[in-house]
């Protein structure tokens, strides 16, 4: 299973990329991040110093949505052609939550001879409340300088 | 210890734009195969190209890369004091406020990059809600062991003047 990406070619300004969902964020999952990112701050897995701290329970850590909207950006622009990807983190994602990842091409032009294609993207919870939102640049391959024409 | 020397902000009387050019010293940040694989994991991102040195082999890149979002866990990583205890932030009222990131090379498996940190912005605003906001940003470069220059990272905390409740 090849993982195509896009060409420039084919793409144009307001196509969408297919979404990516993660259902029902658990507790495990957070660990899960906690312990491939080392992010062992407490307010994410114990219970107890969240709600000290004044939080009604843990909260997911704001990079691990961040690493979902990045799945969905790779999977859509291809491994190895992002450029830029800027986020900001604009509400919790809390254990049960389900956030679904899309994003839009705003521009696509040329510069220096590279392809280049800029998107809004975002990452939404089942409210409707943006979790994470961001932009990203990418560099997308064509048709014709692949030497496939 | 050097964690005890470091001084949260309410004995520090220093202004926060003090720590406008505050430098942490560089260090190595070897990138591991199988931490790409349990980042991956944990993002739920199943490609094959952050797990399978053969498929990765056969791609227009060659190799297993980092995901882009990977290079954040640096900060956990590196010895000495966190981002929380060199800004003088209480981490019960700390939020991540944004993240940014710019690609020059890819970041493959095996790598072993220098990572350069330093405050490049801090600064004080009212909150919305009340209660003074403190917001600190933090610029890494990373260079790979050929001394290209990888990646640039801009993370932005945020000190809250108390609990936040969204």
């Amino acid at each position: 299973m090849e993982k195509k990406g896009l060409y420039f070619e084919d793409v144009r300004e307001g196509d969408e990329a297919p979404p990516v969902v993660v259902a029902n964020v658990s507790r495990t999952q957070i660990v899960k991040y906690a312990g491939a990112s080392g992010d062992f701050n407490p307010i994410h897995h114990d219970e107890l110093y969240a709600i000290r701290a004044g939080n009604d329970r843990v909260f997911a850590m704001g990079m691990m949505t961040a690493g979902f909207l990045s799945h969905m950006v790779t999977d859509w622009v291809g491994d190895g052609n992002l450029r830029k990807y800027k986020v900001r983190f604009a509400t919790r994602v809390w254990p049960g939550d389900t956030v679904t990842c899309k994003g839009k091409i705003t521009r696509k032009y040329k510069k220096d001879g590279k392809n280049c294609i800029e998107a809004d993207v975002f990452a939404e919870k089942q409210n409707l409340e943006k979790a994470v939102i961001g932009t990203i640049i990418a560099e997308l391959p064509g048709k014709t300088a692949s030497g496939a024409h | 210890m050097r964690k005890n020397q470091i001084k949260t902000r309410k004995e520090n009387a220093m202004p926060i734009q003090d720590l406008i050019g505050k430098e942490i010293p560089p260090f190595e940040f070897p990138i591991e195969r199988g931490k790409i694989k349990e980042f991956a994991d944990a993002i739920g991102d199943d490609n094959p190209i952050y797990r399978h040195p053969e498929y990765a082999r056969k791609t227009p890149l060659g190799g297993i890369i980092a995901p882009p979002t990977f290079t954040r866990t640096q900060v956990f990583w590196r010895p000495g004091p966190s981002n929380f205890e060199i800004a003088g932030l209480d981490r019960r009222f700390v939020l991540h406020g944004a993240e940014e990131y710019e690609y020059f090379q890819p970041i493959f498996a095996g790598d072993i990059l220098t990572c350069t940190t330093k405050i490049t912005e801090a600064y004080e605003k009212e909150g919305k809600r009340g209660g003074k906001m403190i917001f600190v940003v933090f610029e890494s470069t990373f260079h790979n062991q050929r001394g290209e220059k990888v990646l640039i990272s801009k993370s932005t905390t945020i000190q809250t003047g108390g609990v936040v409740k969204n």
